[in-house]
């Protein structure tokens, strides 16, 4: 089992970006060397210039590359503070705190598992930190069944990226590309009992995911986003009520066992 | 070489910089971030006699330069503190206040008098003035009358350093700083956050479970900086400002006002060792203007 690594606050520099209506495909670079970050863990990123934007923006990471001490984050516009992020130039400097949070847990290499059926559910920008978990599940024997769901085609992303290391199946609202529905609505469910189940998107996508996973008697991780200002546990606002109470969801999450939670 | 140590009576500071209750966890949330040892002081986490649950969810609403919370004083309670979380942190070298709440003027008696076996505890921070509880909290700091209950009681039972951390939200705060004063308070902090109110438009609804809650950040420093000036001229107890400090010039600000050391408050959730960074900007600002001591700045103001 790995272990977290140190915080630290960090410069990165863009130097490459995708850029879609509603979202952006950001990479950085950093001189310094990257601690290790574990798939689910998140970062919180400064935003300069933006006077709406007192609070840094926590993003899970999408994918790193530590060899070349490269980090991909996924950004939703949804307010002040991701439009500005979302457009910045390139080359512009960006600081982060990292590494944040907890991490998914990885189960044993395939031959020594027996899992068969593992698969990753995201909803929206909850697709972000799936693609790094299904990077190092790949690297541990398995092919992963990534389910990924929007309102419409604009919304399901890195699509090509998903295929390098598993099976990708959509649902849209709108039936614009994939299984018309939602994620838990997908045929590819009701065909095969899953082994476990990861799971990040919109609170009540993951309701319904846990609600499913636990008719069905399946493990289950869900990654929660709620409201944070600090992200190290420091200033308790980011809380989820749990079987211990009120507990931070920067430090004793992101990544809940939906066993842990009230739900 | 400058000497940045400033005095609070019997309490040194090795320099003005302290950070402030409830942004600060137990100072371990930091300890990858800075050395605590480059600070004058922490003032650790609100604590109440009795293990509380705080707020519901959600307790955090951003707003311009800012942000409001609703935390509710969670927190173990005073036992669970004593036992699990002192021996992890009295070794740190710098001061350690403890930040004591209660819902009665008995809770804060027996949290004090707790507290006060803790030998590397050289402090506690009276907090008057939480605006996220339903009972106590702010409701002790708003009335001179139930102030000076609170601050006598608690005064006749502990005798180490008392700060006593006043509430912005009140008509005249020099009233309530006099009456801290009276009671034989050491020193004053202020301010706590100011009570406000965020809607989200277009779902019609409050965005803190609360309603209100405390809004701090660089958008209070204003009235903060009012405040510490008020308060440094109606009493002679020493006086610890806050409110929005980010960085050197606004720390500064704050000690010209009058405030003998500061605390740094939300800005620790941006930017994580930027109390050291504000310790050692006083350090050159005092070169700067030739000053010998950091203690040089109180009150320094030139309103001529």
């Amino acid at each position: 089992m790995s272990s977290i690594a140190n915080k630290q606050v960090l410069d990165f520099i863009l130097y490459e970006k995708e850029e879609w209506p509603n979202s952006a495909l950001m990479k950085f670079k950093t001189t310094e060397s990257l601690p290790e970050i574990l798939p689910g863990q998140f970062v919180q990123v400064k935003v300069e210039d933006s006077p709406q934007t007192y609070l840094r923006r926590p993003l899970s990471v999408n994918y790193i590359d530590r060899e070349n001490s490269c980090l991909w984050l996924l950004v939703q516009k949804v307010g002040p503070g991701t439009r500005k992020l979302a457009a910045l130039a390139l080359n512009s400097k960006v600081n982060m705190i990292l590494p944040l949070g907890n991490f998914f847990s990885l189960p044993e290499p395939k031959k020594e598992s027996g899992l068969q059926n593992i698969v990753l559910i995201g909803g929206g920008i909850g697709t972000a930190p799936l693609l790094l978990l299904g990077k190092s599940l790949h690297e541990l024997g398995y092919l992963p069944h990534f389910l990924l769901g929007g309102r419409s085609a604009a919304d399901i992303l890195q699509v090509e990226q998903f295929r390098v290391y598993g099976k990708v199946f959509i649902t849209t609202q709108d039936g614009t590309l994939g299984e018309q529905g939602l994620v838990t609505e997908h045929s590819i469910l009701k065909e095969m009992q899953p082994d476990r189940i990861y799971c990040c998107g919109p609170k009540p996508m993951m309701q319904a995911v846990a609600s499913l996973a636990k008719k069905r008697n399946c493990w289950c991780e869900v990654s929660l986003e709620n409201l944070m200002a600090c992200g190290f546990g420091a200033c308790l606002c980011c809380v989820e009520k749990t079987d211990k109470g009120h507990v931070c969801t920067c430090t004793e999450g992101p990544v809940f066992n939906i066993n842990q939670l009230l739900w | 070489m400058v000497d940045l140590s400033v005095q609070l009576k019997a309490l040194r500071l090795k320099n003005p910089v302290m950070t402030a209750s409830g942004t600060f966890g137990y100072g371990e949330e930091y300890l990858d971030f800075m050395d605590l040892s480059r600070i004058g002081g922490i003032i650790v986490k609100g604590t109440t006699i009795r293990s509380r649950e705080g707020n519901d969810y959600p307790r955090m609403a951003e707003t311009a330069s800012g942000m409001l919370n609703a935390v509710g004083l969670q927190n173990k309670g005073v036992d669970y503190f004593v036992k699990n979380i002192y021996p992890r942190i009295c070794d740190f070298d710098t001061n350690v206040l403890v930040n004591v709440s209660g819902s009665t003027v008995e809770d804060y008696v027996q949290a004090a008098e707790i507290i006060q076996e803790l030998d590397k505890i050289p402090g506690i921070e009276l907090n008057v003035s939480c605006p996220n509880v339903k009972a106590g909290g702010m409701a002790f700091g708003v009335s001179a009358k139930a102030l000076c209950q609170v601050v006598k009681e608690v005064r006749a039972v502990y005798k180490k350093h008392l700060m006593l951390k006043l509430s912005p939200n009140v008509t005249d705060i020099t009233e309530l700083a006099k009456t801290a004063e009276d009671q034989g308070a050491d020193s004053l902090s202020l301010i706590n956050t100011l009570l406000g109110m965020s809607i989200d438009a277009e779902k019609q609804r409050p965005k803190l479970s609360t309603i209100t809650g405390g809004l701090s950040g660089p958008c209070v420093k204003p009235v903060a900086l009012r405040m510490v000036w008020q308060t440094y001229k109606a009493v002679k107890i020493p006086v610890v400002g806050m409110g929005g400090i980010s960085n050197t010039a606004d720390a500064i600000e704050f000690m010209l006002a009058g405030a003998s050391a500061i605390q740094v408050g939300t800005a620790n959730f941006i930017d994580p060792a930027v109390s050291v960074t504000i310790a050692e900007g006083i350090e050159d600002y005092c070169q700067r203007h030739g000053l010998k001591s950091a203690q040089e700045l109180t009150g320094a103001l030139k309103i001529d």
